[in-house]
């Protein structure tokens, strides 16, 4: 599998990806019983005769779940279906309780979404479509490197609520596949739906992948490619399988269709060993369990509840706070950091102030220890006082900066921090004098160059008297009066 | 066989006003249990069952009564269950080797309801094989004997909790039915059986074999205990999302001397030619029964009758091949002893499951195959919905109830069935209203040759009261005659 092939030999061919998404919801309980979905708890705690698939015990559809999955699928502009079945995925696997799963087959909850992964060169925009959006079941937990000669069990996971999002294959490139990723995530956080975390298993990303020569429009055989953990890895694991098919097709081998698994160590990806002989899950509608029937009118709520979605976002901030590409992109990124800019923007005034100190000061904050921004010691109502502040000169930049630091740390608001900190700007027109009186007698050379003509060393001095004042003093005054000396 | 002794209401009526304690109903019910032999060497109709509880559970009703509470319906009635239904005190094997010793960490709602109807569960029930066959001979514990003749089956599967109200044990048990499975041992037994409307009885705890088919059934030994029995159980359950939010009437309120102006369906292909002619017979004089009691007799057709049998034997086995895959040796149950995972599998269910259970499993794998879904298992579906729609049709003509013999023969001896698709032809006028969804019931309507024939009653979806209103008239008009 260390194929290597030389760049202008792959530049010959393309990879074609589709990709299947799994989004674990964020639901209370299980998809089929009334287990907590807490993810860590000690093994096998939160089962019940359901989950555990005991004789006689029956699945009954969690309602919240189904509210959630149609959030997801309408926000990725799929179109709900008024009814949808769960169909039994037969197979057999020790953490696949009932020898079947939960799923939908043939009548998903809802078809034909997209998702904007970004623009063409000619300015079109370029999406990937979204075959279909179905709910599941997840399956339990195998571990088979903890007991010497035995394979553990962990049913905790068992019939956790999923959504899987299916994409046609109009993926082109590891970067679209990335972008498209990204972006997905994005439209998830945007509704809440999900934890959306890669390492505890809420965010799960398989690949199907064939490859073909440029302007060829058949698909090649395809590979399924399954074990990434990361949207980089996901990245890394298509351009591996895109050279190794290349390197198969080259030597005039066959691509064989089988689940390959990415070794993120090695940089690889390795034949998956398989859960069962053939992959004949043998479909059928699950007789325990009632079409699901949703009406055109709860289908509308759901919509109409659903929060302002980032491609939304992008556009308004634009449009209403005058903010460039790059701003638009770090503030929206996240939902709860595009609410708090908001918060701040509206409360003062001066949507670009606002989103410096957002992306600036906020931002560093939240990047470091992992604060959540929902967790901020700094409400937004301070923050944007914290600039009105500035704007009406009561303290510097340079005090807000430290004020900000203080109201990180104890969530006081700022102009109990400036009184008690002392980083008021003064203002009065004595104090100022005699600084100002100061500096121009520490440094007369260079007053007499200024007198002649060299405005730049207005600066040098407007400086002085700021840290003789250890930042207290109010620039723009401080301005006024050395105009004031010069021209008396 | 004549079986003394006061009526389900009767003994609930007793046990309520402490005129007769709870306590001595469930030691007669062991006492009789003894006399007849109900173990293995004997009819081998009780698999397992726990003195002790029923006899505490027969205190407290006792009690309940002494402080002047009303007990329930079937206050200190003892009951005896089939053994696919979960219950906590007893094991739940189901008939198979595969869940021997199994106890339920759960009780089935059906039960739940017995008990908060006051009844005392006194025993499990042995069964065809996780309710695989209509003579109760495919049990891992051996074959139940028909207590009229113990050289005869019972009918199956529900056999054992049949043949422990035909033997005079208990007045009310319930069984389950797939495809015949309470209606046919009722007729074999000489009891009443019933078989509610798909979705009228919660599934919670009845071990499943085809989910769109199953459904727990009651055994009476007259209308009137199947009555009390199906209205202690029946009603929506939110553990089971197929059971139906319908209203329950009394039916033991049904009870009715006339059918004036009842319009009784006779469908022709029910009574082929090749019909047993005394069976017939029997037949013909429950119609003339339904006409004296001023009844219409109305011959009929449900065209897609011949297909029944076919049909229930892919969709059956289908959901049956799903439902028991969770039995695969690692959560429950037996497992055996292997190298591999793949191993365990095979050895565990080759040896836990019995050859019919077997059969049906390989049969439903296969129809649910890639390749063969659409020419099976879809096809049968389709034909499902032909049969439930010739029942729609007949029953929108105006037509009330439909009458037809419950089995095309009478009790066979134990073992002269081996050919599996001879046996499978027991359930031919049964499994129609398993297909269908609808409810139906089954009565004595006589004997022959000493062995009671059974009459069935089948009435629109969640019409048990007019099923219960013929079947009281009827068990009324014929009188002794039903069990001569």
């Amino acid at each position: 599998m260390s194929a290597t092939v030389d760049a202008p030999v792959l530049a010959k061919y393309e990879m074609v990806v589709g990709l299947e998404v799994h989004v674990q919801l964020r639901t209370r309980t299980k998809l089929f019983c009334n287990c907590s979905t807490q993810f860590g708890d000690p093994p096998n705690r939160n089962t019940c005769p359901v989950c555990l698939a005991l004789p006689g015990s029956l699945p009954v559809l969690n309602e919240a779940a189904v509210e959630l999955a149609t959030r997801a699928a309408l926000a990725l502009d799929a179109t709900v279906q008024e009814e949808s079945v769960f169909a039994r995925k037969n197979y057999f696997y020790p953490d696949l309780p009932k020898g079947y799963q939960i799923s939908q087959f043939d009548k998903p909850l809802a078809l034909d979404g997209k998702l904007v992964i970004g623009e063409h060169r000619d300015g079109s925009l370029m999406h990937v479509r979204i075959t279909r959006v179905h709910m599941e079941e997840d399956a339990g937990k195998s571990i088979h490197d903890r007991y010497p000669g035995a394979s553990a069990i962990d049913l905790n996971r068992a019939g956790t609520p999923l959504i899987e999002i299916v994409s046609e294959p109009d993926i082109r490139s590891a970067a679209e596949a990335g972008s498209y990723l990204r972006l997905l995530k994005q439209v998830m956080e945007y509704v809440n739906v999900s934890d959306l975390n890669m390492e505890e298993g809420s965010l799960r990303v398989d690949a199907n992948i064939s490859i073909r020569e440029r302007g060829a429009s058949k698909l090649g055989t395809k590979t399924e490619v399954k074990n990434m953990n990361s949207f980089s890895g996901v990245e890394r694991a298509l351009d591996a399988e895109f050279a190794r098919q290349v390197a198969i097709v080259e030597s005039h081998g066959r691509v064989e269709q089988e689940t390959l698994l990415w070794d993120a160590d090695n940089g690889t990806v390795r034949p998956a060993r398989s859960k069962e002989g053939s992959h004949d899950y043998r479909y059928f509608p699950d007789p325990d369990l009632p079409p699901l029937r949703l009406t055109k009118e709860w289908i509308a709520r759901i919509r109409d509840r659903l929060p302002e979605l980032p491609d939304a976002r992008r556009r308004r901030f634009a449009t209403e706070h005058k903010l460039g590409p790059y701003d638009i992109d770090v503030l929206t990124a996240n939902p709860h950091i595009a609410e708090y800019f908001e918060a701040v923007a509206h409360a003062h005034g001066d949507s670009k102030t606002a989103a410096n100190w957002v992306m600036g000061e906020v931002l560093a904050v939240l990047k470091n220890p992992g604060v959540p921004i929902d967790r901020f010691s700094v409400r937004p109502a301070d923050l944007a006082m914290l600039l009105d502040m500035v704007r009406n000169g009561a303290v510097s930049n340079s005090a807000a900066k430290r004020i900000f630091a203080l109201m990180v740390e104890t969530g006081d608001r700022p102009e109990q921090i400036a009184e008690r900190e002392g980083l008021a700007q003064v203002g009065d027109e004595a104090q100022l004098a005699a600084w100002v009186d100061d500096v121009i007698a520490e440094k007369p050379a260079e007053w007499q160059r200024y007198l002649a003509g060299e405005k730049k060393l207005l600066g040098v001095f407007v400086g002085a008297v700021m840290k003789r004042s250890g930042g207290r003093a109010d620039p723009r005054k401080v301005n006024q009066l050395l105009s004031v000396r010069a021209s008396g | 066989m004549t079986v003394p002794g006061p009526s389900a209401a009767e003994l609930a009526r007793q046990h309520a006003a402490g005129t007769a304690p709870a306590t001595r109903s469930v030691e007669q019910a062991f006492a009789r249990a003894a006399e007849v032999n109900t173990g293995p060497s004997g009819l081998n109709a009780i698999l397992w069952d726990d003195r002790e509880a029923a006899l505490g559970a027969a205190a407290k009703v006792a009690d309940l009564a002494r402080q002047g509470n009303q007990p329930g319906p079937l206050a200190g009635v003892p009951v005896v269950v089939k053994d696919n239904i979960a219950t906590l005190t007893m094991p739940t094997t189901c008939g198979s080797r595969i869940l021997e010793g199994y106890v339920s960490p759960f009780e089935a709602t059906v039960v739940t309801r017995l008990r908060t109807a006051g009844a005392i569960i006194i025993g499990k029930t042995n069964m065809d094989e996780f309710a695989m066959g209509s003579s109760t001979e495919n049990s891992a514990y051996g074959p139940t004997r028909n207590p009229l003749d113990p050289t005869r089956v019972p009918g199956g599967s529900s056999g054992g909790s049949a043949a422990c109200v035909a033997a005079g044990i208990v007045r009310v048990a319930l069984g389950s039915e797939t495809g015949g499975s309470v209606r046919q041992p009722a007729a074999f037994c000489g009891i009443v059986g019933v078989k509610p409307t798909y979705g009228r009885v919660s599934r919670y705890g009845l071990v499943a074999f085809a989910s769109s088919l199953d459904q727990v059934g009651v055994f009476g030994r007259s209308v009137e205990d199947a009555a009390i029995g199906l209205g202690a159980i029946a009603g929506r359950d939110r553990y089971d999302s197929t059971s139906a939010d319908a209203a329950v009437d009394d039916y033991a309120a049904t009870v009715s001397e006339t059918l004036k102006g009842v319009v009784i369906g006779r469908p022709r292909e029910y009574f082929p030619d090749s019909l047993d002619a005394r069976i017939r017979e029997r037949c013909d004089a429950a119609f003339d029964a339904f006409r004296q009691l001023g009844a219409t007799v109305r011959d009929v057709s449900l065209p897609h009758t011949d297909l029944a049998i076919p049909t229930y034997y892919i969709i059956a086995p289908a959901e049956a091949s799903s439902n028991l895959a969770r039995f695969d040796g690692v959560r429950y149950g037996v497992r055996a002893k292997a190298a591999t995972l793949r191993e365990m599998y095979a050895d565990t269910r080759s040896h836990g499951f019995g050859p019919e259970v077997t059969r049906r499993i390989l049969l439903g794998t296969y129809v649910l195959s890639a390749g063969y879904y659409d020419a099976y298992y879809k096809k049968a579906q389709e034909v499902r919905a032909l049969i439930a729609d010739d029942f729609q049709k007949v029953f929108d003509t105006g037509v009330d109830v439909l009458v037809t013999p419950t089995a095309p023969t009478t009790a066979f001896p134990i073992g002269a069935k081996s050919d599996p698709y001879e046996m499978y032809l027991s359930d031919i006028f049964t499994a129609t209203a398993n297909l269908a969804g609808i409810p139906a019931l089954s009565l004595p309507i006589g004997r022959v040759d000493g062995l009671p024939v059974g009459g069935q009653i089948m009435a629109p979806h969640f019409a048990e009261a007019a099923l219960f209103r013929a079947a009281f008239a009827l068990e009324l008009a014929l009188g002794e005659a039903a069990h001569r």
